[in-house]
């Protein structure tokens, strides 16, 4: 219970340094945005063939824009947070500190996960006023789902990964580094339609972003009759956070690396 | 029996091939400011993390406050406060939120205002850590690791970097924390620091405990008077003594026995009609102990290898 409130309290101060960095708060927000933006300008005016079904380029790239929300919040910041904060002592300095490792590790997810909440609702309610993309009504439970477990995934991805960053200078470019090929490759920023190599799509399903961003445009899709679950691509993005969190709890350090 | 906070028995610690501690044994009582002091690369990091909890040994006994610090139990970082090396806050917070966000992890912190005031950080209360000079970031590292009010303050080199009147200020605040009974495990490279603020010092070099002692007694130990004068060059000292020269030709003699060694010189002196000019008798500071202690034991090697 005492843990419980002191994660809590981690959030505040959290979300208090944030807000106290106006930049990059501003970016953090309208990151998303830019690319919803972006995105629609060059491919909104067509239509994207799913192969099940044809949908406006708006309808898609609303749940793209989504995953992206995800990786970004779940997965790049995590990571890049976790191996500054281990770099400049702040970890070294927590553990000293009668604070359970798990509870300041839930301030930061949950802070993360909150983040992520706010950025994706944005995203998608921009998208109802300014594309007319309609918000998921009886999809809404399994794209709720998807969105948990893809936080879980990546959060726990990203906290392995910057079990082998080796110092805060590299940060930046092992974390794009991993993810940004994965976001071209896997239906997040460049439609499937759009004459990717079956290999490409092929090599993309081994990793957990296109199966996020499959789960998420059935659970946006309009047409979708059923409860919009999708097992296969869920249960394939949780292997990767087991993996994850299994790799994290062997080789994460609090240490910084000198 | 005395109420020991730390008591160490044949640490160890081996880095692959490296020992980097060699056995050490170490007792620190209640109320008792204790400093490590050596060189960089001694080993007085790794012996001080090891009590912390931040390293596991290799061998040896080791009791903080009556645990063990390698399980990691919250029970003992609830009454330990911990000033690393390297200062880690979030830059976005002030002063008073930092040092309220880390109160709020013990069950009886020490209040914000008496926080702010040991360690003279009130006028900064509401200012930003990232805009704290590098002197007052050091400060608020001690705000830190006080804000629990523990009873043992690990303070590892609380004042490198610090300029001369901030050290003054440093050590001000460290003699209030002694006054208010703390018991507190210094590490430094500085002499003085050691000096001015430990009750007990123990030197450390290469992964060893070479000496301890309390400061006074370190230096006023038999081996550690001092006598310079000067002669003329011709003039030959009797045959018993040790002598140095430096550049400026001044004669210095290190002595174990100052009375009968100043007996025979002076009595030399007039016998042979040498005036012993600028003639001075002085202990050694910790700084020359030290240096001879660092000299004795890099021969000590030599003729070991």
């Amino acid at each position: 219970m005492r843990s419980l409130k002191l994660a809590l309290r981690q959030l505040k101060y959290n979300e208090r340094a944030f807000r106290r960095n106006p930049a990059a708060a501003f970016f953090t927000i309208g990151f998303p945005l830019i690319f919803l933006v972006i995105l629609n300008v060059i491919f909104g005016n067509r239509t994207i063939d799913l192969g099940d079904r044809v949908i406006s380029g708006a309808t898609f790239y609303i749940p793209a824009i989504v995953t992206l929300t995800v990786v970004n919040s779940c997965y790049t910041s995590v990571a890049m947070s976790w191996v500054y904060d281990r770099d400049s002592g702040l970890l070294k300095r927590i553990r000293g500190a009668p604070l359970p490792a798990w509870a300041f590790l839930l301030g930061r997810i949950t802070y993360v996960v909150l983040l992520m909440v706010v950025l994706a609702t944005i995203v998608v309610v921009f998208g109802r006023l300014f594309y007319d993309v309609a918000i998921p009504g009886a999809t809404m439970p399994a794209v709720l789902v998807s969105l948990a477990i893809g936080a879980f995934t990546f959060c726990a991805l990203a906290l392995a990964l910057a079990s082998f960053v080796p110092n805060s200078d590299a940060a930046p470019a092992v974390v794009n580094g991993t993810i940004l090929p994965l976001l071209f490759i896997s239906e997040v920023f460049i439609p499937p339609d759009a004459g990717t190599p079956d290999w490409v799509e092929k090599v993309s399903l081994v990793f957990p972003v296109q199966h996020l961003s499959k789960a998420l445009q059935t659970g946006f899709n309009p047409l979708e009759t059923g409860a919009g679950f999708e097992p296969l691509h869920l249960g394939v993005i949780s292997a990767w956070g087991i993996a994850g969190l299994i790799l994290t709890l062997r080789f994460s350090s609090w240490e910084p690396r000198v | 029996m005395a109420d020991s906070v730390i008591e160490v028995q044949g640490l160890h610690k081996q880095y692959g091939e490296v020992e980097a501690v060699r056995g050490i044994d170490l007792n620190i009582e209640r109320g008792e400011v204790f400093a490590l002091l050596g060189p960089n690369g001694a080993g007085k990091t790794t012996t001080v993390e090891i009590l912390e909890g931040h390293r596991t040994r290799s061998a040896g006994q080791v009791r903080v406050l009556g645990f063990d610090p390698e399980r990691n139990e919250v029970a003992l970082k609830q009454r330990t406060g911990i000033v690393l090396q390297r200062t880690g806050l979030e830059p976005y917070l002030t002063v008073a939120e930092t040092i309220d966000m880390f109160r709020g992890y013990y069950p009886q912190p020490l209040p914000l205002d008496e926080v702010l005031e040991v360690v003279g950080l009130k006028d900064q209360r509401t200012q930003r850590v990232r805009r704290l000079s590098g002197g007052q970031q050091r400060r608020l590292d001690v705000a830190v690791g006080l804000a629990g009010d523990p009873e043992l303050l690990f303070l590892d080199e609380p004042t490198t970097g610090f300029d001369p009147t901030a050290r003054r200020g440093a050590w001000t605040m460290i003699r209030n924390l002694r006054e208010r009974g703390k018991t507190i495990l210094l590490t430094t490279h500085y002499l003085d620091e050691a000096q001015e603020l430990a009750d007990r010092v123990a030197i450390m070099m290469n992964g060893e405990i070479v000496a301890e002692d309390t400061p006074s007694q370190l230096v006023s130990a038999d081996s550690h008077t001092s006598i310079r004068f000067r002669i003329p060059e011709e003039a030959q000292l009797p045959g018993k003594f040790e002598l140095q020269t430096d550049e400026s030709g001044q004669v210095e003699i290190r002595t174990t026995n100052l009375t009968q060694d100043l007996h025979t010189l002076t009595s030399w002196a007039i016998a042979e009609e040498v005036s012993l000019t600028d003639l001075t008798v002085s202990r050694l500071s910790l700084e020359e102990v030290f240096l001879q202690l660092t000299d004795k034991f890099a021969e000590k090697r030599e003729n070991s290898s």
